[in-house]
């Protein structure tokens, strides 16, 4: 039983694979390449930068990036906190917390 | 962590500096080549992995690198909120003629360093902050739970 349902959704998910592999639009030549377009020709002209990620990130996507620095500031504060042991936690039996 | 043989601590010393060099290149360079401030500040953090397997973790203490990742996150925020004369994140230094302000042509040029307006500062800020954090993280998890600590 387990593993026919297993081998059905194995099936699933190689036929789902195949249409996508089939379906794919040619390298290099996306359905909708307005957005690209816009970055690749105004990008030097409106921020100064010759790498078009860099601009992206820092300059048209600055909240993204910031939010990226706020998970990584967030990361350190867990560990931080979930590293620390408490003072005296024998000598009061531990019973307070 | 212990520190290991006196092999591994020279090779470590000799490649120390390099590696600070490529991940500070990665930052500041990174307007212009591939890279940036989090990939620049990964590669500057390994260095420090690099010195925590060698030397042992009791040589760092969390204060400075806690210090650089505050200082790091600040200036990026500052930076943003500079720019809200226009908007939030408004490059303002950009194509004025100033401080990384030159203009770029169209195209594939040269690279100039004093280009690109926030972008340059906003690398360092964010490099900052990422060797700040990877190296805090490294430093607390080589060392583990801490005595004495507050809850």
């Amino acid at each position: 039983m387990r593993r026919s349902i297993g081998l059905v959704a194995l099936a699933v998910i190689i036929i789902f694979l195949a249409l996508a592999a089939v379906n794919m639009h040619e390298f290099g030549v996306p359905d909708n390449s307005e957005m690209d377009d816009y970055f690749i020709y105004s990008c030097q002209k409106e921020t100064g930068a010759n790498n078009v990620v860099t601009a992206i990130v820092f300059d048209y996507r600055g909240y993204d990036t910031l939010g990226e620095a706020t998970v990584l500031f967030a990361a350190v504060s867990g560990v931080l906190v979930s590293l620390r042991v408490a003072r005296d936690r024998k000598a009061k039996g531990g019973g307070d917390q | 962590m212990r520190p290991m043989s006196k092999i591994v601590q020279a090779m470590a010393c000799l490649l120390y500096p390099s590696i600070i060099v490529f991940g500070a290149y990665l930052i500041v360079h990174g307007h212009l080549t591939p890279g940036g401030g989090f990939q620049g500040g990964a590669v500057a953090a390994s260095a420090i992995a690099l010195m925590i397997v060698a030397y042992g973790s009791k040589k760092y203490n969390k204060t400075r690198l806690s210090a650089l990742e505050s200082t790091g996150l600040v200036m990026f925020i500052s930076l943003g909120l500079l720019g809200l004369g226009v908007a939030f994140f408004h490059n303002f230094l950009a194509n004025t003629g100033g401080i990384f302000g030159e203009l770029v042509e169209y195209g594939t040029n040269l690279g100039n360093l004093n280009t690109a307006g926030t972008i340059p500062l906003m690398n360092i800020a964010v490099g900052l902050e990422v060797v700040g954090a990877l190296g805090l993280m490294m430093v607390i998890l080589a060392k583990g739970p801490e005595k004495g600590g507050r809850v």
